[in-house]
């Protein structure tokens, strides 16, 4: 989760929910786009765009990137079966 | 065992509420009024002899040995077209009656074949029963006179035989293609001794006619006639089980006749809640493919993909699954690894993939093909609603006044229940569609679309919202309804929206290409014109505004107040069998079964308890997520259950690096499917005829698959993953499927009261099927909402990303037809290829003119992801400047060219629209000509290279 690629990726998704929540009713975007995230997003998707956000965050448009900051810490499994 | 015989009770049944009381040969009978006598006899369970009546059909009242005699009425009237009366007294059987069937009778016979003994109908003839029942013991006439003995028979047909000599003109034939089909195909030519039955004009046989293969007519017809050619060459089956067919969401019920452990013909069964008694080519014929010869029986491996296969025993190949996921995971972590379940696998299956990603392999990584389908479907109809499906049953169609079509091609994609609905608008209900290409359905025998609206791939969103402007605007809101169910402050706001400038008709039809006097006039039309239907398909879902687009139709439906009754709804028609199953199962990455989160501490405690392991609280990766973290070298192994992802995803290319990146990628399918080519190992799985579970129809209908023969390569699929499971550590103690449907029920409140038992009982219950609704529940949110009040959100309009200009100037979308499936692994390996040897590109004449292509040229298509060539047909159904293929052939790989742009929620893929540029080409480019290399390298089996 760690090549341009998909990182331009990532920012494309984020800001494409950006898009549909801005203009809902309730005011909260930010809110809205962070629980979209938190919810459908594999951690280390989470990972990889929190630490795009780190690096500067380049074409994270406003709302989603205030959202990205917020969002739950994602944590990957050390190696190994165990859950 | 013996034959499921379904009764035939001559004509349809009546649907008033009024009663007729009459006496019946003695006996006193009420039935619904309008109904035959002919029907009401039979409810006393008095046989009325009669060749041209059957109940799938309206009455004809041609063959005249249903006579019966009426007291105090003049002559014989026909028991099948006279309605019963209050008081009347019938006499079916009478020393005249008797001499005027049988004279009837011996005219029948003088003109037909005597070859019972090795005709295919032995056994099941009508005409031989009816000699039968009217005592017939010779024929005065002799057979010397002019008849029609020698007449040629119509083979071109792959599954039927028209044999012309064995006719008896009773037009059953001709109704059901009318009537049940839906097509007219049909036709009696000439008249009295001239008459006869012709497919089409009469220079046409059935293959060359408008037949589609429903086999309606050979359903309908009472002689050896029309016969399956299975059964002229097989002979009557001797038992039958009920089970439910395995290509498409409609989920028709079939009786499979059996001859032992051969399948002699698949017959659609009456009582069948979804199809009533209807079936279409796929699932009527198209079943060969189980015995196809490159169906593979083995278990196979290999340590790399350039390798040939290896033939080894089933312990073997589960044992290095095993050994190879847990290194991988050792190795890289336990999140490396994931699966992909199948909607053409059962619920049972399905639900154990889940359940071995999640408790076996300790991970949420697993999901399922209706990603790339319906999964907006999902997420948008739960935030308007409160559920993941569909609000109607199938049935619904016939009180809806104003049919609405988006986005899907029902008489193609879901033909069965397209016949039904084309009944109801033959009745008079008015249809809107809303579709870049000019379907069927829009013109056809006896029916035409008051409004078809063209719009440009990409725009559903902005038409729709220009629907709501202009009902909004007009006035035409349902206030009683939005003010009882739905969420006030949500309608308001979105009210404001909607009748915003940039949403009316006016500048939306611009940009869409649709002309706005006919958005006007088909939004005025679906809110005024009585129970309004909505039914849409892959044509909304795949798009990177997908979710927007579902939500904007539950909004439509909403304002309009057209829910929580008959004849109404949204309704989602489901590609695949069970695309509705496979979500409910608990397909997703981030939900268990019934649509509940894995973060949700509750729900996920309870799995925990159950299944003795614990389970990880965050969401695991989705299809598109997978290849992307294949290709980062995240993920290692992935386990794929009946599904051909490299064919069905889009970005081919994309697919394909991904699948390369991976060490163990294993494939657990019927044929060598394309995805194969890149997997190392290979276990064989079984069709829906070796098996027992449930699939769920679009209509949230469970219906039970059931076994009618041994798994030829010797295992059902359910038993394969709990071989996995096993091998991993992780073991699953079920013994059969109800087994597995029982832990459902027991973990999912929406199934809570469904078993095999309840099944078995009452044939098919739909979703929720709880303490509430102990029989299920056809139409959702009576009375209110599941969630509460409905929720309008704010639907804007955000044009893709995929965009056309100098390069890349038109615009590809993409579908499937009536005769193949999917990525046609089953269809094409049946006579279905007859209908549709390869795919094409649809072009309009002037796109064509202006690049010099001419019909059946081979042109390249090419876009920003790939390119790949086939062949172009001309045709004004596509509006200049969009083009249009089917993905059903793996030489022409037409998600080659698609990207990987996807809906915004929940990275469903945008198939239906790609920017494309088209030139005339030579024939199959350089891609697809390394593609077909590599594909043919990769299929070798050892032990077969050695024997050849
Ligand atoms: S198979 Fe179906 S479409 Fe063809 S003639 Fe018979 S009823 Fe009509
Ligand atoms: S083909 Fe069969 S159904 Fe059709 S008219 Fe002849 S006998 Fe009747
Ligand atoms: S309509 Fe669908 S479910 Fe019914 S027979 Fe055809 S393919 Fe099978
Ligand atoms: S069955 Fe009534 S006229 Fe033929």
């Amino acid at each position: 989760m760690s090549s341009d690629h998909s990182v331009d990726k990532l920012v494309m998704m984020a800001n494409q929910m950006g898009r549909f929540f801005t203009p809902q009713r309730g005011g909260d975007t930010v809110g809205a786009i962070t629980n979209h995230i938190n919810r459908f997003w594999e951690p280390r998707m989470r990972i990889a765009i929190a630490a795009h956000l780190a690096k500067g965050g380049a074409g994270l448009d406003g709302p989603v990137r205030e959202a990205v900051g917020r969002l739950k810490e994602a944590k990957v499994p050390e190696k190994g079966l165990s859950a | 065992m013996s034959l499921v015989h379904e009764i035939d009770y001559g004509t349809p049944v009546s649907k008033s509420a009024e009663t007729v009381k009459l006496t019946i040969d003695g006996n006193q009978v009420t039935v619904p009024a309008g109904t035959s006598i002919m029907r009401a006899a039979m409810d006393a369970g008095i046989q009325v002899p009669k060749l041209c009546a059957t109940d799938s059909v309206d009455a004809f009242g041609s063959c005249r040995l249903c006579l019966v005699e009426i007291a105090g009425r003049a002559g014989t009237p026909a028991s099948c077209t006279t309605p019963v009366a209050p008081g009347m007294v019938v006499s079916t059987q009478t020393e005249r009656l008797k001499q005027v069937r049988k004279g009837v009778m011996e005219l029948y016979i003088s003109d037909h074949p005597l070859d019972c003994l090795t005709c295919a109908a032995n056994g099941d003839c009508e005409l031989q029963d009816m000699a039968g029942a009217v005592g017939l013991r010779d024929v005065r006439y002799g057979y010397a006179g002019e008849n029609h003995l020698k007449l040629e028979k119509d083979e071109s047909n792959p599954y039927f035989t028209f044999d012309a000599s064995k006719c008896i003109v009773c037009s059953r034939c001709v109704r059901a293609c009318e009537e049940v089909q839906g097509t007219f195909a049909l036709t009696i030519q000439g008249r009295g001794f001239d008459s006869k039955v012709s497919a089409g004009m009469l220079s046409d046989d059935f293959l060359s006619s408008e037949c589609v293969s429903c086999g309606a007519c050979v359903q309908a017809c009472p002689t050896a006639t029309l016969s399956e050619k299975s059964l002229i060459e097989i002979g009557q089956p001797e038992h039958s089980v009920v089970t439910t067919c395995a290509y498409c969401g409609v989920g028709c019920s079939f009786k499979a006749e059996m001859r032992g452990e051969e399948l002699v013909r698949m017959v659609p069964y009456k009582d069948g809640k979804a199809n009533r008694g209807h079936s279409c080519v796929k699932g009527r014929f198209a079943w060969g493919y189980a015995n196809h010869k490159e169906r593979v029986l083995n278990p196979m491996i290999r340590e790399s993909i350039d390798q040939p296969w290896r033939e080894v025993s089933w312990d073997e190949a589960i044992g290095r699954v095993a050994s190879e996921f847990k290194r991988l995971q050792e190795k890289h972590g336990r999140l490396a690894i994931g699966g992909i379940t199948s909607s053409r696998c059962t619920n049972e299956e399905t639900y154990l993939v889940q359940k071995l990603v999640r408790g076996g392999f300790g991970n949420n990584n697993v999901d399922t093909c209706a990603r790339v389908c319906h999964s907006p479907t999902g997420y948008g109809l739960s935030t308007a609603f409160g559920t993941s499906a569909g609000t109607q049953d199938f049935d619904s169609v016939e009180h809806s006044d104003v049919i609405l079509i988006i986005g899907a091609n029902p008489t193609d994609a879901h033909p069965v229940f397209a016949s039904r609905m084309k009944k109801r608008l033959r009745a008079g209900a008015k249809l809107i569609v809303v579709d870049p290409r000019r379907t069927d359905i829009v013109r056809m025998p006896h029916i035409e679309a008051q409004y078809h609206l063209p719009l440009r791939p990409g725009t559903n969103a902005a038409i729709l919202n220009a629907l709501a402007h202009t009902i909004v605007t007009e006035g035409l809101v349902n206030e009683a309804f939005v003010r009882e169910y739905c969420d006030r402050d949500a309608f308001e706001h979105w009210a404001a929206f909607v009748s915003e400038p940039q949403n009316s008709p006016e500048t939306v039809g611009v940009m869409a290409g649709v002309s706005p006097e006919d958005i006007r006039g088909a939004a005025r039309l679906y809110a005024t014109g009585g129970n309004g239907a909505i039914y849409y398909g892959l044509g909304v879902t795949e798009h990177s505004q997908g979710t927007t687009t579902v939500m904007a139709i539950a909004n439509l439906a909403m304002v309009t107040g057209n829910l929580g009754k008959q004849g109404v709804g949204v309704n989602p028609l489901r590609g695949q069998n069970n695309v509705q199953g496979a979500c409910d199962m608990g397909s997703f990455p981030h939900e268990l079964t019934g649509y509940r989160h894995i973060s949700d501490d509750a729900t996920r405690t309870m799995f925990e308890k159950l299944w003795g392991r614990p389970l990880d609280h965050e969401p695991g990766l989705r299809i598109p997520n997978m290849f992307d973290a294949a290709i980062d070298g995240v993920f290692k192994g992935l386990y794929v259950q009946g599904e051909d992802i490299l064919q069905s995803d889009p970005n081919t290319v994309h697919v394909v690096k991904a699948l390369q990146a991976m060490e163990c990628v294993v494939v657990q399918d019927l044929f060598l499917n394309e995805t194969a080519n890149y997997a190392h190992v290979f276990l064989p799985g079984s069709t829906f005829l070796e098996k027992d579970g449930t699939f769920t129809n679009a209509e949230r209908r469970i219906n039970r698959v059931r076994k009618v023969m041994t798994p030829k390569n010797g295992m059902g699929d359910w038993e394969i993953t709990l071989a996995i499971a096993k091998a991993m550590g992780f073991e699953m103690p079920y013994s059969h499927p109800s087994e597995i449907m029982d832990e459902i029920a027991a973990l999912t409140p929406t199934f809570a009261g469904v078993s095999y038992d309840l099944l078995d009982k009452v044939g098919s219950v739909q979703w929720p099927c709880n303490e509430k609704a102990p029989l299920g529940t056809p139409v959702m949110h009576i009375g209110g909402f599941v969630r509460g009040k409905g929720n309008f959100m704010i639907t804007e309009y955000v044009p893709t990303d995929e965009r056309t200009g100098s390069r890349f100037p038109l615009l590809l979308t993409t579908g499937r037809i009536l005769s193949q499936y999917n990525v046609g692994a089953q269809t094409r390996r049946t006579d279905n290829v007859v209908w549709h040897g390869e795919d094409v590109l649809e072009i309009h004449p002037q796109d064509a003119e202006l690049r010099g292509v001419r019909d059946g040229d081979w042109v390249k298509v090419d876009s920003r992801a790939g390119g790949t060539a086939l062949r172009a047909q001309i045709t004004d159904r596509v509006a200049p400047g969009v083009v249009y293929t089917t993905f059903h052939h793996p030489d022409t790989q037409a998600n080659v060219i698609t990207t990987d742009f996807s809906d915004w929620a929940t990275n469903c893929p945008e198939y239906k629209v790609t920017a494309v540029q088209v030139t005339p080409s030579n024939g199959p480019s350089e891609w697809q000509r390394e593609y077909n290399a590599q594909a043919e390298h990769s299929r070798r089996i050892a032990a077969k290279i050695a024997a050849e």
